[in-house]
């Protein structure tokens, strides 16, 4: 019987099995940032601990950072409290730090990536729930809460249950005007938003082969809004070939001893899995979330479903939403209003996001009375677009173009929904409240189709936009 | 020095008593435990009177409809909180389970609970048990119609009781283990491997850079 890619990376990882059946699992990559960590290096420093590997530490400033200016010090006096901590831990421990004077901040999980950090065949914990999202190369990667950040630091190793594997096949093709965002609100939808509790989702199919790094990326991202903690896809060409060059990858020799090492980490053919999972990709339409968690979504041609659809425990929850987000079954989700639209976050504010967006940003204006944020990834991702002048494309089409953070995806920085404000956007939370404003709504859909959303000012068809581009 | 630190580790964790506060519905998520927006410190102080901010009071300050509030449910002192479905979703922050922690939660009874919630929890050696749906829904309806008595979740005999009804509930070994233990706090037992944490290390390639 063959070994999956967790197997694989478990076996190589373990340093011991623990009294509690738990595994004592070292950590290839710890990424830190400003909002769980602070507490954790508190720990550290009244018990008394070291951080033993401080060159497998990296940490960034993101979620509270401000995407208008980013002079110090911050305007807000708790956000520039926060960025004074980072800076003075990672200083005390010894610990590399990327602040916006770098040229490499971003959000944790896009930088871990574009800097060639992230690997496959890793474990990598992060303090944030959608370090899911380095599983993109098959990396085997965990969102922790502080305690566990602070045993990061002290150990380089986490106390852990390992994980079922569920197989997710994605077969066939995407349609045009189908993206990668789409592909995992289907999956949710699909699978439930606790579906996956206690799994680790193992992407593959053709719809997987076929799509680029940024694209898994924003799939396994959402792994976790699906209950699952991790997710990945195995590592093969693309994956390879991304990481050639990228600052922190190998070079040389090395890297042919890295690519043969990295390949031979991927689920063997014969490897066995808790279940299978196979959709349809040919099946997945633009979809677009209409309720408070990201299961309740539906295709932008559909109607809010009834609540009597649902099993008769989500029932509740559905009428909650309904509530909340002023909308009733039957209803068609397309030519709902929009106050705002938001493009970024580590879901999709990458440069292949942009690019997708900015596509539909060509063919219109934003609607007078709509704010529209673009908000890239990284400092990095900034450069690039800039390079191609996509901010200019924002700009005349009417979008602000922002500096890198998390922006409005959280509510821990200026950029913040107000009132019961209706957002579309690109982030990866349509909780209650999750964009700033108690009664704030949030509509999840990929970048393009919230471009769209913002030129229209209502959730549109991303696809008769793109029917009218010029090939 | 935080709580957390003061609790100090190999605490064994094996009865909880509390007075009970129901908190229903499915797939309450750990933005509506704690809303980003008071996460802006570098300490977990003051975060308990902040939980479920945004259930329990209006945009207006007005305090809702919500147990938290239900002048039956604030007497001081220890509390188990009694959930639904998937309790602590989304997002990672240990924020969450600091702030109902420092309103009084103590243990948690419920029919499922997210993984990073419920391994933030074991961390801080507080226990997520879970019983089944019939279970869960009579215990509300119990608590509902007297909140005086006390609720007991015992990990020996794994048990939620309550008056003289006791339900059945269960927990992963390992985490089970740990709270019994009292080795819920982890970072002792991971720092005390540190030598085999380098061996480990030093076989992993990419650790040496792919040098070899
Ligand atoms: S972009 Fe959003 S989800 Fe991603 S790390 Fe920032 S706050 Fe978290």
């Amino acid at each position: 019987m063959g070994k999956s890619l967790l197997d694989k990376v478990w076996e190589r990882h373990s340093v011991r099995e623990l009294e509690s059946g738990q595994t004592q699992l070292f950590i290839g990559l710890h990424l830190v940032h400003e909002v769980t960590s602070p507490q954790a290096f508190a720990m550290i420093r009244e018990a008394g601990l070291g951080v033993p590997f401080p060159d497998r530490t990296f940490a960034t400033v993101d979620h509270i950072i401000p995407t208008d200016t980013q002079v110090r010090p911050l305007a807000d006096g708790q956000a520039e409290t926060m960025m004074s901590a980072i800076e003075s831990n990672c200083r005390e421990f010894g610990i590399r730090l990327f602040t916006p004077e770098s040229g490499h901040q971003g959000i944790v999980h896009v930088i871990g990536p574009e800097l060639g950090l992230t690997q496959p065949g890793m474990t990598i914990a992060c303090g944030d729930s959608h370090t899911s999202t380095h599983g993109a190369f098959g990396a085997v990667a965990f969102g922790i809460g502080t305690s566990q950040v602070r045993d990061v630091l002290a150990s380089q190793c986490l106390a852990i249950q390992r994980p079922k594997v569920r197989r997710v096949e994605v077969t066939g093709r995407l349609r045009p005007g189908v993206y990668a965002k789409d592909v995992i609100l289907d999956v949710i939808r699909r699978l439930g938003v606790k579906g996956g509790v206690g799994f680790a989702y193992e992407y593959a199919g053709e719809v997987f082969d076929a799509m680029s790094m940024e694209e898994r990326m924003t799939v396994c991202n959402m792994s976790i809004e699906g209950g699952a903690r991790l997710g990945y896809v195995n590592p093969d060409r693309t994956t390879v070939e991304y990481l050639r060059g990228r600052s922190f990858a190998p070079t040389g020799d090395a890297f042919t001893r890295a690519e043969a090492w990295w390949t031979s980490m991927a689920s063997d053919p014969d490897a066995s899995f808790h279940d299978r999972v196979s959709i349809d990709g040919r099946g997945i339409a633009p979809t677009v979330t209409w309720g408070i968690n990201p299961g309740q979504a539906i295709g932008v041609d559909e109607k809010v479903p009834a609540a009597a659809a649902f099993a008769a425990d989500e029932r509740a929850t559905v009428e909650d939403a309904y509530e909340y987000m002023g909308l009733a079954a039957g209803q068609a989700i397309a030519g709902t209003k929009i106050d705002v639209a938001f493009i970024g976050s580590c879901t999709n504010g990458r440069l292949s996001d942009l690019r997708e967006a900015a596509k539909v940003a060509r063919l219109g204006r934003v609607k007078p009375g709509v704010k529209a944020l673009v908000v890239p990834g990284s400092q990095a991702v900034a450069r690039a677009a800039e390079a191609e002048g996509l901010h200019e494309t924002f700009r005349a089409a009417g979008f602000e173009w922002r500096l890198p953070g998390c922006s409005m995806c959280l509510a821990m920085n200026p950029d913040k929904l107000s009132g019961r404000q209706v957002c579309a956007s690109s982030s990866n939370r349509n909780f209650k409240g999750r964009q700033g404003s108690p009664s704030g709504r949030t509509l999840l859909m990929s970048p393009a189709m919230v471009a769209a959303a913002a030129i229209e000012g209502a959730v549109v068809d991303v696809r008769d936009f793109l029917s009218k581009a010029p090939a | 020095m935080t709580d957390q630190a003061k609790k100090s580790a190999l605490l064994p964790v094996t009865r909880v008593s509390g007075r009970p506060i129901p908190l229903p519905g499915n797939d309450i998520d750990t933005d509506r435990i704690i809303p980003a927006r008071f996460m802006t410190a570098i300490t977990f102080d003051g975060l308990g009177e902040l939980a479920f901010r945004d259930a329990r009071f209006g945009a207006d300050g007005k305090p809702l409809d919500h147990p938290m509030n239900d002048p039956r449910f604030r007497a001081k002192g220890p509390r188990v909180a009694i959930v639904n479905k998937n309790f602590g979703c989304g997002s990672s922050r240990e924020h969450a389970p600091q702030a109902m922690w420092r309103w009084g939660v103590q243990a948690i009874v419920g029919e499922s609970f997210a993984d990073i919630f419920f391994g933030n929890c074991v961390a801080m050696g507080i226990p997520c048990v879970t019983a089944s749906e019939a279970d869960v829904a009579s215990l509300l309806r119990a608590v509902e119609a007297d909140p005086s008595q006390d609720l007991v979740v015992d990990l020996d005999a794994m048990t939620a009781t309550r008056g003289g009804t006791s339900v059945p509930v269960s927990m992963p070994e390992g985490a089970r283990t740990q709270l019994l233990r009292g080795t819920w706090d982890a970072t002792r037992i991971l720092v005390d491997a540190l030598p085999k944490v380098r061996e480990t290390a030093d076989r992993l390639p990419y650790v040496g850079g792919f040098a070899r």
